[in-house]
């Protein structure tokens, strides 16, 4: 792991001398932006946060033997659906003269917010998830789909009835009204120093959520009978069939989890954040590219939920860490978005070394073995273990 | 809510204490764009208009940062916070009109930095918050009337990206161009759902071009492809936000190009003189915020040239008026005729 | 009522240049899955072959070194050539360093959406065209009503991805390569036990499905469109994998799909020209819902290959 990321990041250099940038002051910049004072911290962990909750559903839908792609669909779906029922409850809750009113926080509001953002996300994961268990549809295919049509619904939801009143003139911006302070994720901070440790940040209250989840789903996978099953329909259909576990449930149910926390990490987006849905009209433009990250961070962190939280800090800290350098040195963010590519390919491929040495040890098969391969046909030999850290 | 005021502002004397430091003679910008500096398009415009101003103002007396293709929208806010809270630049320039909510909040954070954003109408009412906007409709106005002047088949393509803000502004206004020469000429639009999707803007093109389109115009960035669709098919182009000429080639026609450095030269003045905002800009044909360039390829009859100078003129004086009643919903009513007479062909 | 005056003679001719890049595409990546290898990397090779073909021709073009049809197929190699490097890369990663190949092809796309974009803004910089593949015009047979228009009026490499067709299909079908590919992804044992090497056939196919994607971003970047942007490709590398699984791993349903996604692409285009009320965003979507839609509906239950997306390992 550690080898590839100093192969990526030599790469790197090479790049940055082919622009005339000294590699060292642009690792520097890229440090300070992600690490280097309390804001930047908070930045890469406000960052991460979105990245968590994608990654920790995607861990569950890859555990399950689902590739779910449809990430950025499903933040979007949920943030649809949290930001609406935010709005709403904060009309009928909140009076117009207490809308902005610091500090207020209605528990009942943020509560329905987030699951309502939960359940439209999982709901449009589970769609995938069905669409693949009844009709044979791949589910790389459905939820690529899936995504381009959130986006089109996002857009023309965000120009009619979600519109901002205070938008509805010629020239408006596709967002909806502010949310009322009530509905909003509270900031967090640290109780260290005067003032407090993040107290002047972004940072929020979805980080919390993410981790905790993060923990309760590392318990409910490796913990409960239910978590085994997704397991075992991920590891072996065949075999789980026999067993007697409804694989088409489990496929469904892996799927509507993971769409779910990425439902998630789509309205914590809105209720922590922005406090309000916008975009320009393109699907990064509101999620970020969180649905792809997550992705990625799930798969560093071993598909395990836990090992999710230190690699989504690391890739957010890598994003907010390239933007800084950018600004700093004039680099081009997109030889950021090229060595992050590079990351990705020499972490998976030196796999292999890691795995050559855990296999002296006894190896647990713990990882997927058709992964991907929804033929349903047993795997009819001996199965890489694709065994991660 | 006392709390977190005197919070902010203990904040904001303490870091104003440091902030002196790094100030000299030179006044700095910090600009951030949504998609590239060389875009042929809406950011270039902003960059274009900064390289201006140091020009004008030399480059010992005016620096610029930008960071571009800032398309996320949250990126912004990371970038934004980290100019003000530098103390490095007199003025925070945010060019998308989907970054007005991040300009909203930093600046009743950092008050004595002055910020700018656009394209819209609205300070917030803060005291340190500029804002901009284009009335692109004029120069859409203006295209609308020569395109009809020189349509023979009395058929025009838009492609523009979504129907919202400037480029909804710009397609309105080169609809009612065209229909203040002959409102039988056919004006179709095409708004492709994207800012950036290249192939399927430019198949749009060749869609306009196919149900007989002989001249075509757009916005955003991704116009690129029906440029190269129009040279590719012989047809006129008409631009906006940037000069496209290098681009056009011999079917340019005429480019409405957003001078920023009209109003970043006033802003600089006032901010100079300690008014760190509260006061909005539009770019007019008027202000000559707006330039109406023609392509140097494209030979120009005297006769066209009488009527472009005319249509300036009279959108200068205010004779005419290129959305009529914008404040209320007559411009969506009128779109929607529009929209019937085209299916009843 | 309105029916004539939406399914136009060039409502077909714009769907089947739509669907050039994503044949050439889909087409490569059902070579590569046949045989095992998943490389979701797809779209970044094309923006590579994009960008490198249109900056082959663009050097050649401007500097005059090559005449217009040489500076073209110079291109066209090029593209063709870093396509190849991108998916034998691809290949030994997923081949010889098993490493897991969806997130491998993650990384892929990424580099080469990143890499494409930087060269092009160091390069070139701002957007410039090129003199392109120009529409060949056919004596007679361009001249037929709505048939000339829509088959007859398009420039080479759209007639190269279609003819490529009954060619994939025919190299998969009926040679003993084609057979080695399928052994390979469906019963990689099997196929080694009878001799067949499963790693120098999944770096064949990978290398080729490198190689199509290549030249579907060139067939954007110096054929339909003639410049590069960033991000040419505008994800068509993601659509062109799911074609793959929507066509069941075979070139004639996987080149029906691309057809059927281009058409109400098309269609949609057309409609919103002439003016019909409805909102844009669902003319939008259109193409992406009729796809899953008629997946659901085909129902084919077509098998996909038993090793697809699992290296192989001998057993020793």
């Amino acid at each position: 792991m550690i080898v590839a990321l100093v192969l990526a990041l030599l790469v790197a250099s090479v790049l940055l001398l082919a622009l005339n940038a000294n590699p060292l002051e642009a690792y520097a910049a890229m440090w300070e932006g992600a690490a280097g004072k309390e804001n930047a911290t908070a930045e890469t962990l406000v960052k991460a946060t979105p990245i968590l909750f994608v990654g920790i559903g995607i861990t569950i839908a890859f555990r399950g033997g689902m590739i779910n792609i449809g990430g950025e669909g499903q933040m979007i779906a949920g943030a649809l659906a949290g930001v609406t029922i935010a709005l709403i409850l904060g009309e009928m809750r909140v009076p117009p003269e207490l809308a902005k009113e610091k500090g207020a926080f209605d528990l009942i509001i943020v509560t329905c917010s987030l699951i309502g953002g939960f359940l439209a996300g999982a709901l449009y994961g589970g769609l995938a998830g069905f669409l693949k268990a009844y009709f044979d549809v791949n589910e790389i295919l459905s939820t690529i789909m899936l995504n381009q049509i959130a986006v089109q619904m996002m857009n023309f939801l965000l120009n009619g009835i979600l519109l901002d009143p205070a938008e509805a003139g010629v020239n408006n911006i596709p967002k909806t009204a502010r949310l009322v302070t009530a509905a909003q994720l509270p900031r967090l901070s640290l109780p260290i120093g005067d003032p407090h440790l993040f107290a002047r940040t972004r940072l929020h209250w979805g980080l919390i959520i993410a981790i905790v989840l993060a923990v309760i789903i590392y318990i409910f996978l490796w913990r409960t009978s239910l978590g085994y099953r997704i397991r075992a329909v991920g590891e072996n259909q065949r075999a789980s069939s026999y067993a007697g576990i409804n694989v088409k449930r489990q496929m469904m149910f892996s799927m509507f989890l993971a769409g779910g926390f990425a439902g998630l990490a789509g309205v914590v987006q809105v209720l922590g954040l922005q406090y309000r849905l916008q975009t320009d009209g393109s699907p990064a433009g509101f999620t970020g590219a969180a649905g792809f990250n997550g992705i990625v961070a799930a798969l560093f962190g071993g598909l395990n939920p836990i090992g999710a939280i230190p690699a989504a800090a690391f890739f957010g800290g890598l994003l907010v860490g390239a933007q800084k350098m950018q600004r700093e040195l004039g680099v081009p963010a997109s030889l950021i978005t090229a060595v992050n590519g590079l990351i990705v390919v020499f972490v998976v491929s030196s796999e292999i070394f890691i795995l050559q040495r855990s296999k002296r040890r006894v190896s647990l098969q713990e990882t997927p073995d058709n992964l991907g391969s929804g033929g349903g046909k047993p795997a009819d030999r001996a199965s890489p273990d694709e065994g991660s850290g | 809510m006392k709390k977190r005021l005197l919070i902010i502002l203990v904040f904001v004397l303490a870091w104003a204490g440091t902030a002196s430091l790094a100030q000299d003679d030179v006044f700095r910008v910090a600009a951030l764009m949504p998609s590239a500096i060389n875009d042929l398009a809406f950011s270039q415009s902003m960059y274009d208009g900064l390289t201006a101003v140091q020009n004008e103002l030399g480059a010992e007396a005016f620096q610029f940062d930008v960071q571009d293709s800032t398309y996320i929208v949250d990126d912004a806010a990371v970038a934004l916070r980290d100019w003000a809270a530098s103390g490095d630049y007199q003025l925070v320039i945010a060019h998308g009109s989907q970054y007005g909510p991040i300009v909203e909040e930093l600046a009743s954070e950092f008050t004595d930095v002055s910020f700018a954003w656009g394209t819209r109408q609205d300070t917030f009412g803060m005291d340190n918050v500029y804002s901009y906007a284009a009335a692109s409709d004029e120069g859409g106005y203006f295209n609308g009337v020569l395109a009809a002047h020189l349509t023979e088949s009395r058929v025009i393509g838009l492609v523009g990206p979504i129907e919202v803000g400037d480029g909804k502004l710009y397609a309105d206004g080169f609809a009612n161009g065209v229909a203040s020469v002959d409102p039988d000429i056919d004006v179709n639009i095409v708004f492709i759902g994207s800012f950036s999707d290249v192939p399927l803007a430019t198949e749009a093109a060749e869609t306009h071009i196919a149900n007989g389109a002989d001249i075509l115009t757009g916005t955003a960035q991704m116009v690129v492809g029906p440029i190269a669709a129009a040279k590719e098919n012989d047809v006129l182009w008409f631009g906006s936000d940037s000069s496209q000429d290098e681009l056009s080639g011999d079917i340019g026609v005429a480019f409405q190009i957003y001078k920023w450095d009209v109003l970043l030269l006033d802003m600089i003045r006032k901010i100079g003189e300690g008014d760190l905002g509260g006061e909005y800009y539009v770019l007019t044909l008027e202000n000559e915020g707006l330039v109406m360039e023609f392509d140097q390829d494209f030979e120009i009859s005297d006769e066209l040239m009488a009527v472009a100078e005319e249509t300036i003129a009279g959108i200068v004086s205010g004779e005419i008026v290129p959305i009529p009643a914008m404040d209320d919903d007559m411009a969506e009513e009128s779109e929607e005729e529009d929209d019937g007479e085209d299916s009843e062909d | 009522m309105e029916l004539d005056a939406i399914f136009t003679a060039s409502v077909f001719a714009s769907a089947i240049r739509l669907a050039t890049p994503y044949i050439f595409a889909a087409l490569g990546e059902t070579f590569a899955q046949r045989s095992g290898v998943l490389n979701l990397g797809v779209d970044g090779m094309m923006l590579m072959g994009a960008f490198t073909g249109f900056y082959a021709v663009f050097i050649t073009q401007q500097e005059g070194t090559l005449s217009e049809p040489l500076s073209l197929l110079f291109g066209v190699l090029i593209a063709l050539i870093v396509g190849g490097l991108m998916g034998l890369a691809m290949a030994f990663v997923s081949v010889t360093l098993k490493a897991k190949q969806g997130i491998s092809g993650i990384g892929v796309y990424l580099f080469g959406l990143g890499l494409s974009e930087l060269l092009f803004q160091q390069w070139v910089g701002t957007p410039k065209s090129v003199s392109g593949f120009p529409r060949i015009t056919f004596p007679y047979l361009s001249d037929i009503p709505v048939l000339g228009q829509i088959f007859f009026h398009h420039n080479l490499l759209v007639y190269v991805a279609f003819a490529l067709v009954p060619i994939s299909a025919f190299v998969l079908n009926r040679t003993t390569f084609g057979l080695m590919i399928r052994a390979v992804g469906q019963n990689p044992e099997a196929a080694d036990a009878m001799g067949v090497s499963v790693a120098r056939v999944r770096y064949a196919t990978t290398t080729i499905g490198g190689m199509l994607a290549g030249l579907a971003g060139a067939s954007l970047s110096i054929a339909l469109i003639n410049l590069f942007q960033q991000n040419l490709t505008a994800g068509q590398g993601f659509i062109a994998v799911a074609l793959v699984y929507f066509g069941g791993w075979r070139p004639w349903a996987v080149a029906a799909g691309a057809m059927l996604f281009s058409f109400v692409n098309a269609l949609q285009l057309q409609i919103k020209v002439i003016g019909l009320d409805i909102p844009s965003e669902f003319a939008v979507m259109a193409p992406y819902v009729i796809t899953i839609i008629a997946l659901v509906f085909a129902s084919k239950r077509q098998e996909q290959p038993t090793a697809l997306t699992k290296p192989y390992e001998r057993g020793e």
